[in-house]
């Protein structure tokens, strides 16, 4: 690893973690350009939603593939609704149309990711789109791409599409009240106390 | 006296303030507890912690989920206001362009700085870390000993209130009986990190944080702090009252709208005003020192409203404008008595600029997946942490010891069942082979908790290639010439952050975890964070025993110009391993009082 995909690697874990440690943990430096973003000073305890502080860029069609795809990363079961179901694809919207380079390098590779799945889908399933296909028929063409370390060279792109889409996916839906329950995030909220795990967390773990 | 605007300013001042965070707070706080007038300026905006503060909100209510961007590079919810490692229309240069030669600097433009946003980790220097050079012969030593500044960290530990306990290791100091709030019990995953690296011979213990885990005493306090001042003594009493206790959610770094932690306009700014003694104005860009017959007079600053040139008068001056600011005004108060610019016969303003050695691992442990939820927010950051533990392998014969480096680091810690962001569930291919769909939501529900992450925090030794100075043709917006930045770390510094790496991983392994892809990293230059990444910046004006060789006296006073004082980490002779906040601010109290002492006696 060079200098720069190493201090990546090891930002992205500090990030991916949300941890809390003095300082040095998630920079994003402006590179040129001039960002159109919320500015250095935004009001911090308004609530925002999607397209709201810049515009959206997903059309029709890719609003529908889009969701489809968050709709089989992660599906509804017992414990929560579907990514579809919360409009998780609204925040990956928001997120490849945002006026910063980190995000702004993501917007290629999902516009064309998702182009790709609708050609491929089109292809396999006699010109049918991805949201019309059955979990089985999805999950035909998801298999072939959604490891990017076992994907077969004509998909190597295709794979680094889907997963950073399941990554977008899983932040989109693990923020959401849903999907924090979901994970069993109880956290949070006041309490006069904090006494620590519970016994038999501890026990759980050989700690007690 | 109070928040005040460049028309109510008083004509003199007995103290000009420059800068409202740890040290400009803290000064600002003793000087005028103690009856000396004093104008703060701050080159931020005004910034109210009460109203200001995003308590409970989640990601889910924040643009990106709260992510990263250049304008918050902390996130979406980090306190700093117009701030980070680059300021609109403020640049700094760099005088290479190899990517390792590179400071970067971060400032926060707001009423109480980077006090709002840091880490609140508060550690003290220990004996060795105030005479590193006579150790081991590298670096300087300070002109004080730890003698010196105990009492006054102290003082700062009881009235900013910082959570810890006394356990007796080498140069961790302990604190006297009564000066530390309780110790919040350990997360599950903190007490199996104490558990494995305990049998690797590292020692995990409650790490020192300012939070209140219990609110402040003020019946018994404010008279440790003020002896035989009893309206000071009132007024701290009252501004504990106002502080309420941690109430175990919301991460430290949004700040605190309950006060419930350290940050200089929760904790130093409302007895000083309340005092009638301190003056503050904001959106005061101060860019020069100006003198008069050998001392200083005052400053100028641009009132950043207007864009007017205005000047204040006192009759001592404190830069703590942060330690390269504070140097950059040093340096630009250049005139023709004062060629270097002004305290700079020694020639070393803006020397010695270190930060702290940064390196950071990740894994995940399988112990500590499918564990039954429960709250683990604690006090909004971390609860353990392991001090610097082999002192036995330095000292003046390190080189023949194994180490292969002469200084120590401490290892912070993240561990826990935290409030997801936008990273949740995000990278996991390397465990779960490229799941999606039921498998995928089983293996984020399996994982959730399980990760650890070691943040090393090392000590840098001053060098000679390490430094910021004017840049000859660059202006920020203000028409104020900005610093240029030359950068080096040396070998003691790349292999303490590849130990760092190896420790990591050998701990994770050692938790039964696995290093998170692509890790450790063993080349100490690619391990090791680039300058200025960790924010403790610190030096570029030291504090030393000659006037030839240092900028200030060990009081922080300038050796030519005896009413000019530094009082922010640029007086550091050395950077310890310990976060510097609370150093700053005991070496601030000790300065303030040391000032009171000369204007009583007629000698300022």
């Amino acid at each position: 690893m060079d200098r720069r995909t190493t201090l990546q690697w090891m930002l992205a874990a500090a990030a991916a973690l949300s941890v809390d440690v003095s300082a040095g943990a998630t920079p994003a430096r402006k590179k040129g350009g001039k960002p159109k973003g919320y500015g250095t000073d935004p009001l911090l305890t308004k609530r925002y939603t999607s397209g709201e502080l810049w515009p959206l860029t997903f059309d029709a069609a890719q609003n529908r593939s889009a969701q489809a795809l968050c709709g089989l990363i992660i599906p509804a079961d017992d414990q929560s609704p579907s990514a579809a179901q919360l409009q998780v694809h609204r925040f990956i919207d928001e997120w490849i149309s945002a006026p910063y380079p980190n995000q702004a390098k993501d917007k290629p590779l999902i516009l064309e990711g998702l182009a790709w799945l609708e050609a491929e889908s089109a292809k396999r399933f006699g010109g049918k789109r991805f949201d019309q296909l059955d979990v089985a028929q999805q999950s035909q063409i998801a298999d072939d791409i959604c490891w990017t370390e076992s994907a077969r060279p004509e998909f190597a792109t295709a794979a680094r599409f889907f997963k950073r889409f399941r990554d977008l996916t899983a932040g989109g839906f693990y923020t959401t009240p849903d999907g924090m329950k979901d994970v069993g995030f109880v956290g949070n909220i006041p309490s006069v106390t904090f006494d620590g795990p519970p016994l038999k967390v501890l026990q759980i773990v050989g700690v007690a | 006296m109070g928040f005040v605007t460049t028309r109510n300013l008083a004509r003199d001042y007995d103290v000009i303030v420059v800068g409202s965070g740890a040290g400009g707070g803290q000064t600002a706080y003793t000087l005028a507890l103690e009856g000396v007038k004093v104008l703060m300026l701050e080159a931020g905006r005004y910034y109210d912690f009460r109203t200001e503060t995003p308590m409970f909100q989640t990601s889910h209510d924040a643009p990106l989920r709260g992510a990263s961007t250049p304008d918050k590079a902390f996130g979406f919810y980090d306190a700093t206001v117009d701030g980070g490692w680059q300021v609109p229309g403020e640049p700094y240069t760099q005088a290479s362009d190899n990517e390792e030669q590179r400071f970067e600097w971060w400032r926060a433009r707001m009423l109480g700085g980077r006090t709002n946003h840091w880490g609140r980790i508060s550690l003290r220097n220990g004996p060795y870390d105030f005479k590193p050079h006579t150790r081991d012969g590298l670096g300087f030593d300070w002109p004080i000993d730890y003698q010196d500044l105990a009492p006054y960290y102290d003082k700062v530990e009881m009235l900013v209130g910082i959570y810890g306990t006394n356990e007796g290791l080498e140069n961790t100091p302990d604190s006297p009986e009564g000066c530390l709030l309780p110790a919040p019990a350990a997360r599950v995953g903190e007490r199996l990190v104490a558990q494995r690296a305990g049998k690797l011979g590292i020692p995990v213990v409650p790490i020192h944080r300012a939070v209140l885990t219990a609110k402040l005493d003020d019946a018994r306090i404010p008279a440790l702090l003020h002896p035989g001042n009893p309206r000071a003594q009132a007024l701290v009493a009252q501004s504990m009252r106002e502080r309420a206790a941690c109430f175990w959610a919301t991460p430290c770094s949004r700040g605190c709208s309950i006060g419930a932690t350290y940050q200089s306009p929760a904790v130093h700014l409302p007895p000083a005003l309340a005092s009638g003694n301190l003056d503050v104005l904001c959106d005061a860009m101060v860019y020069e020192v100006t003198t008069r017959n050998g001392k200083a007079s005052g400053v100028r600053f641009i009132d950043r409203k207007t864009g007017k040139h205005i000047e204040a008068k006192a009759r001592a001056v404190v830069l703590s404008a942060s330690a390269c600011e504070s140097a950059r005004i040093l340096l630009n108060s250049r005139t023709s008595a004062y060629p270097q610019g002004l305290a700079n016969s020694s020639g070393k303003v803006g020397k010695y600029v270190m930060d702290t050695v940064g390196s950071d691992l990740a894994g995940q442990v399988p112990l500590l997946e499918n564990l039954p939820p429960h709250n683990e927010d604690g006090a909004g950051g971390s609860h353990m942490y392991a001090p610097w533990w082999l002192y036995g392998k330095q000292g003046a014969r390190w080189a023949e010891q194994g180490l292969g480096f002469p200084r120590g680091y401490h290892i912070e810690m993240g561990t826990g069942r935290r409030m997801p962001g936008a990273g949740t569930g995000a990278g996991l291919e390397w465990l779960t082979k490229g799941s999606y769909g039921a498998k995928f939501k089983q293996d984020v529900r399996r994982t959730f908790g399980s990760f650890v992450y070691f943040a090393g925090r090392g000590e840098m030794i001053p060098n000679e290639q390490s430094f910021c100075e004017i840049d000859p043709a660059t202006k920020d917006r203000f028409g104020i010439p900005v610093l240029r930045f030359h950068w080096q770390w040396s070998e003691h510094e790349t292999r303490q952050a590849a130990h760092m790496q190896k420790t990591f991983a050998e701990i994770v392994g050692a938790m039964g975890g696995k290093v998170l892809d692509g890790g450790p990293e063993l080349d100490g230059r690619k391990a090791i964070a680039p300058g200025g990444y960790i924010i403790h910046e610190v030096g570029g004006a030291i504090m030393g025993a000659d006037r030839r060789s240092s900028v200030t006296n060990g009081w922080g006073q300038t050796w030519d110009v005896p009413n000019l004082f530094l009082s922010d980490g640029a007086p550091f002779a050395s950077n310890a391993d310990k976060n510097p906040t609370l150093t700053i601010m005991a070496l601030a109290w000790r300065q303030a009082d040391h000032i009171v002492d000369r204007f009583r006696k007629k000698e300022l």
